[in-house]
């Protein structure tokens, strides 16, 4: 599996980033970690003249705390993103869902930003990202701008990163204390990745009723999702387990589900239902 | 250093290979190598209407390019070695090169060679194919109706053998008391070893000689085929095969692509090197499996077991490959009885031409694809008559007693006593109370079953006459020299050719406990051709069985010339040396001895050798058994379907193998479990599919599921040994006993488990999906599933 023919620079920072991109003429191509675009690469599914290595900037690393979120640099790995303490105290579900990706080698290359901005309808860190309302610090042509997640996937390997640009970090917001998490995923047998994950953050107030539902859906979609039908559904709601496997039935609403020679689309849709209503119910005891 | 054999010894050979010394194909750099690229037909049956190579040509560091027309005539044909008689086999010709028409996606069309590995790559996108589609045969069974399109012109109906073993009487099945019938597909799998294959060549314009490393698991095989294909002399031709990752059975085959890589070196008179790709590998190199097979099982409701007919319709691509046509037939057709003394059998195989990838062995070579009809069908028939299986697997063994034991075919089994696996199976599961287990657990709305498999399997082929009535193209027997230097060290040169089997440890044990010598001391070298006189390579679980006999014969060879000379020196007859752990004794005479050491040196330096007596120590030994060898065992799985998903969780494996005389338990244990997860991977995950105009859609790791140490449970193994008489250490095979029991063992379960929902089959592999689907419907859709 040979790659096609293909120039390297490694860029100094993030400007330089972005003029090498510019300076590309549509050539250029970031490579991070290298794990989702190789592979790509090797299959000539994508052949960029050039890649410009991010690899090695020291602002893109870095997990810091800002009021109500948390920042996490794009060049983290997901094995960084696993052990951060940070993370795991305050958005343990990221840390749940990284610690889940790939093999031990893939988490040590793979990052945070590249299996974002990839796009991969596929991908796991997407499902936290929605459920902990992401926001996408971008830097380009014009500056910085900030994209919410919701939003960002518009099709398998298709998101709204403008041209010319790279994303510097991720800011999630951080649930309110009474929140509970968990990421749920069913393993694809061929490649590990999840043919549905579900991450969940949920809430109960003193009376027993849902206050907080976030619900982020990847894998069976064309593009990962928030689940808000079922969101809805649940809110303001004891969680009884009728409540929950009703609620659940809606969990494909909300995305496009596809086929593929693995899964068709209605056994896709039963297993976000599934995966949701189980996810759910491991947060009570 | 007496009791080597039986000893749990860690492998010789893993301190080179985990040290990452050991030689791959890749590893090999010649001076002044080039590289070598195939482009590959994208499309399943079209003809070529040009090929225009201009640009590439112009592309930098090209050296050759050459077409199929370009060897016509300059390359022969490759053939397969395995020829049915009495089937009207028509073997259609398969050129190293598509010429004019390309029958499968994966044909070679063009051969490229350039300067650099990365850049001989580059030239296939740069050469343009123009094709004319057409229509494709894809299915055996439709391939041979009347109007299907024809994969090559003169073969009717796609029809590439007919073979027929044994008779069942229409009357045996329509009146017996109970019948049971099903069809089974055993689907197309990729035996996917961790290295691709891979050639290189290099010719001395000097004395015209070729020397070829490839991934072969039977470098004579290649030396034997390969000298006629490339019209070299065989004594001119060097094959070798060096470290190998795996073969599976998809590294028998004599392929085109070797074929080229030896003509363009000798061509260009420059070292030429190919690596295969990943995705290239998964068309261009040989499927296994893939066939469908219908089965009538006749016998009375108190469970005895009277007939049973098989049809095994081959799905053998787009030419016959090199073991292809015995598969479905010999390995198959003969052993699909199974374990049981089932008094008529028949069996009648079609081997169909299709555009797809060739199928050959792959790890069992039919004889997991015949346990498994025969396990699947017990387990039906037990559930008609309402009996347990595992009694009615007792009822119909072939009984300890009557062995040798001839099947309704007429191969005569040579050892065996298979409730004593099966015995030692239950007591380890427990079975009484698990039964009770799972009726709770039904109760309880989960879904378990308990799966069986009391297989038993041929293997370690032999003599070669039959061989030859059978049409194998080449001899089964098997060479081993053993070479004693001046100081007492042993080089072992063997026919046999391991590519991870871990055969250096194995038969250092046999070596070591004949001679009398440590471990250390013994050195083996395989599969060169230059350096081992002939053999026959490794497949068919036949190294230990036929390699390591050959190997023990030539050990009594050099004991008894060292005799001679120990006697000689210590000045008394040979009558009374004895000889124990590597020191010759005079019977009763403490203190006169000589150790094997010192004999090596003697007879090495010649001084004072016995009358008629040659120099040095070193013998030969060609072994032809008198007979296959039939390993058998049990199996059992315990396996719990998750209702919401279909998911399939595997409780237990547990896994009694009598494979005779065992040599490693470590090493055994080690085949045991590899070929379990090939087995439970055909039956869970594996599977190879083409859409109906053949194109391959699971061409790649992203689809095509290999089994992965996380999905399974610890394996229980255990051995009972009832020795083989056809070999002088009691030894039968153990590379394919796992594969061969574990499908139906798996199956079993998941349709026991399904039992509440009635079906009773569900096709492999066993998605998920599919068994969602079955609860769903609550099996109602049995025969669509
Ligand atoms: C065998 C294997 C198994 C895997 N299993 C899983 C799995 O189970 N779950 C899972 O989620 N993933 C899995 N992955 C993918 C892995 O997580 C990737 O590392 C990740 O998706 C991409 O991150 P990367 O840093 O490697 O990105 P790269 O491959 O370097 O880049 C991917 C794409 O994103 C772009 N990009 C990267 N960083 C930025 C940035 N900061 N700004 C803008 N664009 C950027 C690149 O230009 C490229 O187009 C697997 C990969 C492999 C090889």
């Amino acid at each position: 599996m040979i790659p096609s023919k293909f120039d390297y620079v490694r860029a100094e920072s993030v400007e330089h980033v972005v003029q090498l991109l510019q300076d590309s003429d549509g050539e250029g191509k970031i490579i991070a970690g290298g794990h989702s675009l190789l592979p790509l690469m090797k299959f000539r599914v994508t052949e960029p003249g050039k890649l410009i290595d991010i690899s090695r900037i020291p602002e893109l690393k870095g997990v810091r705390l800002e009021r109500d979120r948390v920042i996490v640099g794009a060049m983290m790995t997901h094995r960084e993103v696993a052990e951060n303490p940070i993370i795991k105290e305050h958005i343990p579900v990221l840390s749940d869902a990284a610690r889940l990706v790939g093999d031990i080698q893939i988490r040590n290359r793979g990052t945070i930003g590249g299996n974002i901005a990839h796009g991969d309808a596929v991908a796991d860190l997407p499902a936290p990202a929605l459920a902990l309302d992401a926001n996408l610090i971008i830097s380009g042509e014009d500056g910085l701008d900030v994209i919410n997640i919701d939003g960002f996937f518009l099709g398998p390997l298709i998101t709204a990163l403008p041209e010319n640009s790279v994303v510097t970090s991720i800011s999630f917001e951080i649930p309110p204390s009474n929140a509970k998490s968990a990421y749920l995923k069913y393993f694809h047998p061929a490649t590990g990745y999840p043919v549905v994950g579900v991450a969940v953050v949920l809430g109960v107030n003193s009376d027993g009723l849902a206050d907080y539902v976030r619900i982020g859906i990847t894998g069976s979609g064309d593009v990962a999702y928030r689940a808000k039908s079922v969101e809805q559904e649940l809110i303001g709601k004891p969680l009884t387990e009728d409540v929950i496997t009703q609620a659940s039935k809606l969990a494909a609403d909300d995305g496009d589900i596809g086929s593929d020679l693995f899964a068709s689309e209605t056994y896709r849709r039963n297993l976000c239902s599934v995966y949701t209503r189980r996810a759910i119910s491991s947060l009570l005891d | 250093m007496a009791g080597k054999v039986g000893a749990r010894i860690k492998r010789k050979e893993d301190p080179r290979l985990l040290t990452g010394n050991g030689y791959f194909s890749d590893d090999i750099q010649l001076p002044g190598m080039l590289h070598a690229a195939i482009l590959r037909s994208p499309h399943a049956h079209a003809l070529i209407k040009s090929i225009n190579i201009e640009k590439a040509l112009e592309a930098p560091g090209v050296v050759a390019i050459y077409t199929g027309k370009d060897l016509e005539g300059k390359i022969g044909r490759i053939p397969s070695s395995w020829l049915i008689p009495g089937s009207n086999l028509k073997e259609a010709p398969q050129y190293p090169l598509a010429i004019d028409r390309v029958r499968y996606v994966g044909d070679g069309v063009v051969l490229v060679i350039a300067e650099d590995r990365y850049g001989v790559r580059d030239v296939l996108d740069l050469i343009e194919v123009d094709y004319e589609f057409l229509p494709v045969s894809v299915r055996q069974k439709e391939a041979m109706q009347e109007n299907a399109p024809l994969v090559h012109d003169d073969i009717e109906n796609n029809i590439a053998f007919h073979w027929k073993a044994g008779e069942v009487p229409d009357e045996e099945i329509e009146e017996a008391e109970v019948v049971v019938r099903e069809s089974f597909n055993v689907q197309r799998v990729a035996p996917s070893p961790i290295e691709t294959r891979a050639a290189i060549g290099q010719y001395n314009p000097g004395n015209g000689e070729l020397t070829l490393w490839c991934t072969s698991q039977n470098p004579h095989i290649h030396r034997m085929v390969l000298s006629e294909v490339l019209d070299i002399s065989e004594a001119k031709l060097r094959v070798i095969a060096p470290d190998i990752g795996g073969g599976f059975g998809g590294k028998i085959g004599v392929y085109p692509d070797e074929a080229l890589i030896g003509y363009a070196a000798r061509d260009l008179k420059q070292p030429v090197k190919w690596i295969e790709e990943r995705n290239e590998h998964f068309s261009a190199a040989n499927h296994g499996r893939d066939e469908i097979i219908d089965v009538e099982l006749a016998g009375t409701r108190d469970g005895k077991l009277t007939a049973i007919r098989v049809k095994n319709t081959a799905n053998m691509g787009a030419y016959l490959s090199t073991f292809g046509p015995g598969v479905p037939t010999i390995d198959f057709g003969l052993m699909i009885t199974g374990a049981y003394d089932i008094p008529k059998a028949a069996c009648e195989t079609f081997g169909v031409y299709t555009n797809t990838t060739s199928t050959d062995a792959y790890r069992g070579a039919g004889k997991p694809e015949s346990t498994y009809q025969i396990e699947r069908m017990i387990d039906l028939f037990a559930r008609e008559i309402g009996m347990d299986p595992v009694e009615l697997r007792r009822k119909n063994f072939a009984k300890k007693e009557d062995f040798p034991f001839t099947n309704a075919q007429g191969l005569v089994y040579d050892s065996g006593d298979y409730e004593k696996p099966l015995n030692k199976a239950l007591e380890i599961l427990d079975y009484k109370k698990l039964r009770e287990e799972q009726e709770a657990l039904r109760n309880e709305g989960k879904l378990v079953g308990i799966g069986f498999s009391t297989y038993v399997e041929l293997c370690g082929f032999g003599p070669s006459a039959v061989a030859g009535a059978i049409g194998f193209q080449g001899g089964v027997w098997e060479n081993a020299t053993i070479r004693v230097h001046p100081s007492g060290k042993v080089t072992v040169f063997s026919g046999t050719s391991p590519h991870g089997q871990g055969h250096n440890t194995t038969f250092s044990q046999v070596v070591s406990d004949k001679l009398g010598i440590p471990l250390e001391d013994i050195e083996f070298v395989f599969s060169d051709t230059k350096a081992v006189s002939m053999g026959w390579g490794t497949y068919g679980s036949r190294s230990v069985a036929v390699g390591g006999g050959a190997i023990s014969i030539a050990a009594d060879r050099i004991i008894e010339k060292a005799k001679k000379i120990a006697a000689h020196e210590l000045e008394t007859s040979v009558e009374d040396i004895e000889f124990e752990d590597g020191v010759f004794k005079i019977s009763g005479v403490p203190g006169m001895e000589r150790k094997f050491v010192d004999i090596a040196k003697s007879a090495n330096y010649a001084w004072n050798l016995p009358e008629g007596v040659e120099p040095a120590l070193e013998a030969q030994a060609f072994f032809d058994p008198e007979n296959f060898v039939y390993p058998f065992g049990t199996h059992i799985v315990v396996a719990e379907v998750d209702k919401d998903t279909g998911q399939i969780e595997l409780k237990r494996y547990i896994a009694v193998d009598d494979v005779g005389r065992v040599i490693n338990p470590l090493t055994s244990e080690g085949q045991v479990h590899g070929g379990i997860a090939q087995g439970v991977g055909q039956a869970m995950w594996e599977g190879i599919v083409y859409s109906d105009q053949g194109q391959l859609l699971s061409g790649s790791f992203m689809d095509y599921t290999m089994p992965k140490a996380r999905f399974f449970p610890t394996i229980e193994t255990a051995f009972t040994e009832t020795l083989s008489p056809v070999n002088q250490l009691g030894a039968k095979g153990i590379g394919e006993t796992g594969t061969t029991a574990s499908i139906a063992a798996v199956m079993n379960a998941v349709v026991d488990a399904l039992q509440p929902y009635g079906v009773t089959d569900v096709e492999m592999p066993l998605t998920p999906e599919k068994i969602w689907n079955i609860i769903q419907t609550g099996g109602e859709n049995d025969d669509t599933i």
